[in-house]
């Protein structure tokens, strides 16, 4: 068997072409499966007002704990049942995806922006930014994500825009370390060499020619991190610390069918499921994606 | 070595230090705590005198300083909730989180080694892929969702464990598994990926060359050295398990330093978020320090590189 060559994949070739041949070489295929799952969801997330079979707020004491219609004492009004005030399961679950979608993808945005930049500059620059840079990411790393997340949120006050703002102010540290890590492999090699030499500015290097060849990494990571995120989102609802109620939220909805489990267990049920599968289906599409663009990121 | 140790103990203790501003200025801000603790009737003066007695009616800066200076001593004021020393509770606690948390971290590697190394001989078998499902699943399930489950069909139907709180071994079981999930998901990963590497490696084929017994070559040559990659995301884990514990203690009432932030945290409890905060910082701190100089204690690459 001939030797693998020693330059890592990433960097042999900077920016490799989503081509056939890379697909081939690494034997795996398209992930159909996750990328149907998560088409259906972002649909559902889009269209939740047309597709919602009710109002996710409209609440029906006659008709509560209604359980799903495979249930002798289920109706096809209630495909999903009903919750302890008598919302439409189905309803909120489908409002739900909005909620739970946004908030993972503009968290991850948010984070990897943020991140991506501190990490650009640090690398670029080296030297005392770095250090500064570098010593305020670890003190982001080292606390715990759920705990500051809940701080922010009871101090700001549980909303939609300060969840997101909470998760991301912790997550972006993870953006910056690996961005950095790659600036500085790649601040040793020719081109950018020959790029300073020809009197190329600190912004255009950083953007023309480091950014381009970090965004394998950012678009992994950010694959990988959006069902980390829902997770940890929905953890925070759980807690009572994320989107506050009436708002469904995937989260708050399984916290409120908690107490309810032994009578009514879809209410925390479908919530659960729909969290599993768009979080399973983010996994496996950043794990593809990562075999397939950057195999060297492997423990991310 | 010696220097590389000494230059990442200080970057640990400016890490903690940036965290005792941000803890600080974040606590105050959640809001006044006298709403809480002060009953409804409390007149204007009574506001007054408990800010006074309490200190909170010195400037920020002043009351930032003497935090520092008593939190250095292990003195964290009193809780303003349970009207005991801040000290006690997380004396209290601390214990339960930490043999909870040793429970867990036992039972996936446990879990874990075994499945990612098996799973990396067999590469591309069945029970590969049964192992890749398990770990990708463990990654995918919500944690509360899991417990939740747990309890309602491991210690209500069945009636098999108990549901909450310590009593016992038994009441390991469930929380410990709960938040041992996570970890042996990513670890498995890990040491199965590192495994598939190590295999390529020149002195795996040497070993195997002499005639080394593939039992040897599998579980000494090989896992020795993926062991490194391991130890790596050591600390990483932990504050994964860290994370993990506040939403596993909360749901399964176990009286730990998690369940006591949640409780801190919605009854605004300045000082014990404070000290939780701190305490669990400096926990994972210490964590990832130690993990640093065992990892450069290894591998002496990371050592010149600093």
């Amino acid at each position: 068997m001939p030797a693998e060559p020693t330059v890592p994949g990433a960097l042999a070739e900077p920016f490799p072409a989503f081509g056939a041949a890379q697909l081939g070489r690494r034997g795996r295929r398209l992930p159909v499966v996750s990328l149907a799952i998560i088409g259906v969801f972002v649909l559902v997330a889009l269209f939740a007002g047309a597709l919602s079979p009710a109002d996710p707020e409209a609440q029906s004491l006659r008709a509560r704990f209604s359980p799903p219609v495979w249930d002798a004492r289920g109706t096809w009004k209630h495909v999903l049942g009903t919750d302890r005030l008598g919302r439409d399961l189905l309803a909120r679950v489908i409002w739900g995806a909005r909620v739970s979608l946004t908030a993972g993808v503009l968290t991850v945005l948010l984070a990897s922006a943020f991140g991506g930049a501190v990490g650009l500059v640090a690398g670029y620059y080296r030297g005392r930014v770095d250090a500064v840079l570098m010593r305020l990411t670890d003190a982001t790393m080292s606390f715990p994500v759920i705990l500051l997340a809940l701080i922010l949120a009871v101090t700001v006050g549980p909303s939609f825009a300060n969840v997101v703002i909470a998760i991301a102010v912790i997550l972006w540290a993870r953006y910056a370390r690996v961005v950095r890590g790659q600036v500085l492999t790649l601040m040793e090699l020719d081109f950018i060499v020959q790029a300073r030499i020809a009197g190329a500015s600190a912004w255009r290097i950083i953007t023309r020619h480091l950014l381009p060849n970090t965004l394998n990494t950012l678009v992994v990571l950010i694959t990988l991190q959006i069902g980390y995120v829902i997770i940890v989102e929905a953890s925070l609802s759980f807690l009572g610390a994320g989107i506050p109620p009436p708002t469904p939220a995937w989260g708050s909805m399984i916290a409120e069918g908690r107490d309810f489990v032994t009578s009514a267990w879809w209410v925390s049920f479908f919530p659960g499921l729909a969290i599993l599968l768009v979080v399973l289906a983010f996994n496996l599409l950043g794990d593809w994606l990562r075999d397939t663009l950057d195999p060297k990121l492997r423990q991310l | 070595m010696i220097r590389f140790v000494l230059a990442r103990l200080v970057q640990s203790l400016v890490a903690l230090a940036i965290l005792t501003v941000v803890v600080f200025v974040l606590a105050r801000a959640t809001g006044d705590p006298l709403q809480l603790i002060l009953p409804m009737s409390a007149s204007e003066e009574d506001y007054a005198n408990a800010r006074q007695y309490l200190g909170l009616d010195r400037p920020y800066v002043e009351q930032y300083f003497s935090f520092v200076g008593r939190a250095l001593t292990g003195d964290f004021g009193n809780s303003l909730r349970a009207r005991r020393p801040v000290v006690e509770l997380i004396r209290d606690r601390l214990p339960n989180s930490l043999k909870l948390a040793a429970f867990a971290m036992t039972a996936s590697l446990l879990m874990a080694f075994p499945l990612g190394v098996i799973a990396a001989v067999h590469k591309g078998t069945a029970i590969d892929r049964a192992a890749q499902v398990i770990a990708v699943l463990g990654q995918s399930l919500p944690t509360f969702w899991v417990a939740i489950v747990l309890i309602e069909v491991v210690a209500g139907r069945l009636q098999w464990l108990p549901a909450a709180g310590i009593d016992g071994f038994a009441s390991y079981v469930l929380p410990g598994f709960t938040l041992g999930w996570f970890v042996v998901a990513g670890m498995m990963r890990l040491l199965r990926s590192s495994m598939l590497e190590v295999l390529d490696t020149e002195y795996v084929k040497l070993a195997r060359v002499k005639g080394v017994v593939e039992r040897r070559v599998v579980w000494l040559h090989e896992l020795k050295n993926a062991l490194i990659t391991v130890v790596t995301f050591a600390g990483i884990y932990f504050s994964i398990l860290v994370t993990t514990a506040i939403v596993v203690e909360t749901v399964f009432a176990w009286p730990g330093l998690g369940r006591l932030a949640y409780e801190a945290i919605t009854s605004r409890d300045f000082p014990v978020i404070q000290a939780v905060v701190l305490t669990t910082a400096a926990i994972v701190a210490l964590v990832n320090l130690s993990v640093d100089c065992l990892y450069a204690f290894i591998d002496p690459r990371i050592r010149y590189a600093g």
